[in-house]
C-alpha cells in the first residue's frame, strides 16, 4: 500500500508539533526551579517520545514506553523526591554555578552532532509502509538476541537485589 | 519523511540532557537528565529501525528501556543512601573521595 501525500503531510505536521512540545518540556526539565514540576515536565517529554514511536509505526514500543516510563519510572522519581525531602516549593539551590559552561558544552556538542548527522543522512527518506508486527519483535528477540535477553534478565535481578541491599536500613 | 528530523530531535534532546547533568546539583534531577539522554538514544534506534526496515533497532530500544529501568532503581537507591548518610543530595557537597 503506497503512502499517500496527504498521509505523509499529516505525519510531518504531527512530528513538528510533538517535537516542539517535547523540546519545550525537556528544557523545562533541566531549568525549572520546582523539582516536582520538573518531574511532571519529564512526563510530557516521555509521552512525546511514545507519540514519536507511534508515528514511526513502532506501536509495541510506544505502549512499553507509556507503561514503563510514565507508569513506573516517574513514580519512582516522585518517591525519590519525597524520600529525600526536597523542598516542594520553588528553590534556587537546584542549579550549580557552572550553568554558562554547561550551556556552552551542550551547544558545542549539538552543533557538531547536527553538522555530522545532516552531512551523513541529509538525503535519506523514511518509507513507512506498515506498522511493525509485535510478533516480529518477539521472533527477533528469541531468535537472534536470546543471549542478550537472558543477560538483561540477570542484570534486572542483580539491580533488584542491589537496590534492596543499598536502601535497606540495618 | 526525511530521517534527518528524527536524528536532529534526538541530538537536541541528548544535548539538553547533557546540560542538565552538568548544571544541576540535586541528585534526583541529574538522574532525570540521564533519562532524557537515554530516551534520545531510543528515538535514534527506532528511527533507523524504520529507515532500514529492520526490527533489530526496536529490539535494542527495548533492551535500553529495561536497562534504564534498572539504572533508575539503583541510582535512586544510591541517592537515598547518600541522603541518609549526609543529610542532603547536593552532588557538589559529596567530596569524600577528593584527595
Amino acid at each position: 500500500m503506497p503512502v499517500t501525500l496527504a498521509a505523509e503531510t499529516a505525519q510531518n505536521v504531527s512530528f513538528w508539533i510533538i517535537a516542539a512540545v517535547m523540546v519545550t518540556a525537556a528544557i523545562g526539565v533541566v531549568t525549572m526551579k520546582n523539582i516536582v514540576h520538573a518531574a511532571l515536565a519529564l512526563v510530557v517529554v516521555l509521552a512525546g517520545v511514545a507519540a514519536q514511536y507511534i508515528l514511526l509505526q513502532a506501536e509495541f514500543l510506544g505502549i512499553v514506553q507509556v507503561l514503563i516510563y510514565i507508569g513506573a519510572v516517574i513514580v519512582l522519581f516522585l518517591f525519590g523526591i519525597m524520600l529525600t525531602r526536597a523542598p516542594m516549593r520553588r528553590s534556587a539551590e537546584y542549579d550549580n554555578d557552572q550553568r554558562p559552561l554547561a550551556g556552552a558544552v551542550a551547544l558545542l556538542i549539538f552543533g557538531v552532532l547536527a553538522y555530522l548527522l545532516t552531512d551523513e543522512f541529509g538525503g535519506d527518506k523514511l518509507h513507512l509502509v506498515q506498522p511493525t508486527q509485535t510478533s516480529a519483535i518477539a521472533d527477533s528477540i528469541f531468535r537472534s538476541y536470546v543471549v542478550a535477553f537472558e543477560a538483561v534478565s540477570m542484570l534486572l535481578l542483580a539491580a533488584l537485589i542491589g537496590a534492596i541491599v543499598l536502601a535497606r536500613r540495618d | 519523511m526525511p530521517v534527518t528530523q528524527y536524528v536532529l530531535l534526538s541530538a537536541l534532546l541528548f544535548c539538553i540532557g547533557i546540560y542538565g547533568v552538568l548544571a544541576r546539583r540535586n541528585g534526583v534531577l541529574v538522574l532525570m537528565s540521564i533519562e532524557l539522554m537515554l530516551n534520545a538514544v531510543n528515538i535514534n534506534l527506532v528511527a533507523f529501525s524504520a529507515r532500514l526496515n529492520d526490527v533489530a533497532g526496536q529490539v535494542f530500544a527495548l533492551f535500553v528501556i529495561a536497562i534504564a529501568a534498572a539504572e533508575v532503581g539503583v541510582g535512586l537507591a544510591i541517592v537515598l543512601l547518600i541522603y541518609r548518610n549526609r543529610v542532603g543530595v547536593n552532588l557538589d557537597e559529596i567530596d569524600l573521595m577528593k584527595g
